[in-house]
């Protein structure tokens, strides 16, 4: 076995982060929906081993909370230790969106609640949230930037195909979208859609707007490979053979501008998914009672909120990996695809 | 020269005029406006609205509304403000001074950060201080703006000291200039500081990458075996050299500084453009919206022009060059 590169590593841990928004229903302790109103803005749990009376458990344990009458401080009952288990029966789920099962990875017995990363202002669990929300805001990244990227491959390959009045057109399309600075351009299309849109609907239009907003610059990198790659000799001679327009534009110069497509593929994923968690943080995105990542930081912005409880903002954390993977796998991209270094 | 900058101006205006049709096609699909929302309050009678439909020629087609947009812009007003019942203009004037205060006190501070920083990291390239700048460049560059923005206002929130939005005190009327100002400065803190961190990663590698390229230069080496050193072989020899790409990079920073500046505007509530076009959009007020998105692109353009001008001043091959 050779040591793993820096693009397999990247590229498992992002197939990891997929395949657990697949199944988010059971690696999630709760449903992301559902409410504990007696524990609203409940702390991150306390896990402990050792309990009130100085026994020490192998399994670690966490307390049931109550609730102090007329605040939302918590007191603990260490009367009984909840100790966590494996495979706990919950709320009904399906795995992978498919398969039946009421099982999640891990959680405690009711009525103790485990709230790993706390609970937000109904007293739903952040962190069974967090997961669900890896369903909404990275796949919608990756589905905005791959209509961006297509339309870009499309329009650049015409433009730079073509050439004329054709490429024209389009370059100067381009450079109007490229005008706006790009988050008032979303912004402004949004203004063009309506603002309370069911979750669903909400989901497949953000997607549209931000993969329409974003076609520019690929569109530009690919025409630029596409005009040196039609003057080639190969073009030529498949041209002498009476290969159509079409069979050489997709035959033997698109696949040219792959490389530069799909290093732009992964430059792009993580400003798309930035918008989405931009736009539903603004409330003009997928809203409630679907966990975004967006809308989850949304609560965040009123100012008791963020001064008592801090932990409202851990779930924007989870931006930060996805970043740095997506990050290193454009690197990987550029350096072998496009500047094809060994 | 003159006439570079020129044609470049003139295509800029052209733009300008391109983006506000495009803007306008697109406020013609806004399903409902302004007033269908007011069709809800009981106080305002159906007819009332049809008169205020007629007098702001909501129901006029598309070419019209333009052609009126058109000549409010002649005047300088840019449309009327539904919601603020105003014309849009010196609302955008005021707004937009706002936005230029804080992207240029960002810009200006990230800039002077991150060239010391460069040029440090790239004259100990290698070096175990040059990786770990780059790890914690890394780190911050994985931080989006939101983040940011969200996680100093927590900071700010838990510390206590700094104030945690606006841009003045309530007292503000009352204090004298140098009062007003530093009440001014105190508030940009937080904005800026977010502001600064959103870009300065990207500036700290661009410098670095670009004195590496030009430290390994024969021109360095030779300046180096007549004995130059130190800071003055950074500063005044590769600095000079390398300032080409910088400059081109300061022109094609300004997109991105823009979009983040008005993610971190909202978050902090600074009276920019950023939280302007979401009210506006909330409330369905079209020429505003129009109005604040045409600003945006009116300061990409001039960032643009303005880089361009400086690359000419600062490059005489660029000034041999162009007729």
């Amino acid at each position: 076995m050779s040591r793993p590169t820096r693009g397999g590593i990247a590229g498992m841990l992002l197939a990891g982060i997929y395949a657990s928004a697949a199944l988010a229903g059971f690696l999630a302790p709760y449903d992301p929906i559902e409410q504990n109103r007696g524990l609203a803005f409940a702390p991150p749990a306390r896990l402990r081993l050792v309990d009130a009376s100085g026994r020490l458990h192998l399994r670690p344990f966490v307390y049931a909370l109550v609730p102090r009458p007329g605040t939302f401080d918590y007191d603990e009952d260490v009367s009984r230790p909840y100790p966590i288990r494996l495979f706990p029966e919950g709320a009904a789920h399906r795995i992978a969106g498919l398969i039946p099962s009421n099982h999640h990875l891990f959680g405690v017995d009711d009525p103790a609640r485990l709230f790993l990363i706390g609970s937000d202002e109904y007293g739903r669990d952040l962190l069974s949230r967090l997961i669900h929300g890896a369903r909404i805001s990275p796949v919608a990244g990756l589905l905005a930037a791959s209509l961006a990227v297509s339309v870009g491959l499309v329009l650049g390959g015409v433009a730079g195909f073509y050439g004329g009045v054709t490429d024209q057109v389009l370059m100067r399309c381009a450079e109007l979208v490229m005008a706006v600075p790009w988050l008032y351009l979303l912004l402004a299309v949004r203004a063009a859609l309506p603002l309370a849109l069911e979750p669903r609907d909400a989901f497949l239009l953000v997607i549209a707007v931000i993969g329409t907003v974003g076609w520019a610059r690929p569109a530009r990198l690919v025409r630029s490979v596409v005009l040196s790659a039609r003057t080639r000799d190969y073009v030529l001679a498949a041209r002498s053979f009476g290969a159509s327009d079409a069979r050489v534009l997709r035959r033997h110069v698109l696949p040219e501008a792959l490389g530069v497509a799909f290093t732009q593929l992964a430059l792009l994923v993580p400003q798309c998914i930035l918008a989405e968690v931009t736009l539903s943080f603004f409330g003009l995105g997928v809203g409630e009672p679907l966990p975004s990542w967006g809308n989850m930081l949304a609560g965040v912005q009123r100012f008791h909120v963020l001064a008592s409880y801090w932990w409202m903002f851990l779930p924007g954390l989870a931006l930060v990996p996805i970043f740095l993977i997506y990050y290193a796998v454009t690197d990987v991209l550029h350096r072998h695809l496009v500047l094809r270094a060994p | 020269m003159t006439r570079y900058l020129v044609t470049r101006a003139l295509q800029s205006c052209l733009l300008l005029v391109a983006v506000s049709v495009l803007l306008f096609l697109f406020t013609e699909l806004v399903p409902g406006d302004f007033l269908a929302e007011l069709r809800l309050n009981p106080g305002i009678s159906a007819s009332a609205l049809d008169t205020l439909r007629e007098r702001f020629g909501l129901d006029d087609p598309v070419a019209v509304r333009y052609w009126r947009w058109i000549q409010s812009v002649a005047r300088g007003e840019f449309g009327f403000s539904l919601l603020y019942e105003r014309p849009v203009g010196p609302l955008l004037r005021e707004r937009a001074a706002n936005t230029l205060l804080l992207t240029v006190t960002a810009t200006a501070v990230a800039w002077c950060l991150a060239v010391p920083i460069g040029a440090w990291s790239a004259g100990r390239r290698g070096h175990l201080t040059d990786r770990v700048t780059g790890v914690v460049l890394t780190a911050l560059l994985a931080l989006p703006d939101l983040l940011l923005a969200l996680g100093l206002l927590l900071i700010a929130v838990r510390v206590g000291g700094l104030p945690t939005g606006g841009m003045t005190s309530p007292r503000y009327s009352t204090l004298g200039f140098a009062q007003r100002a530093e009440d001014v400065l105190i508030h940009l803190f937080l904005p800026a500081s977010a502001l600064c961190l959103t870009i300065l990663p990207t500036l700290v590698r661009h410098v670095r990458a670009t004195l590496i390229e030009t430290l390994d230069a024969p021109f360095i080496q030779a300046a180096r075996a007549i004995g130059v050193g130190g800071r003055r072989l950074v500063y005044r020899h590769a600095l000079r050299a390398a300032a080409n790409p910088l400059i081109s990079l300061l022109g094609l920073s300004v997109a991105s500084l823009l979009s983040a500046s008005m993610t971190i505007e909202a978050v902090m509530s600074w009276p920019g453009l950023g939280p302007l076009l979401l009210t506006a959009i909330q409330a369905r007020d079209v020429h505003l919206i129009v109005g604040v998105a045409l600003a945006s692109t009116c300061f990409l353009l001039v960032g643009n022009l303005l880089a361009d001008g400086l690359l000419y001043l600062a490059d005489p091959r660029v000034r041999t060059e162009s007729p």
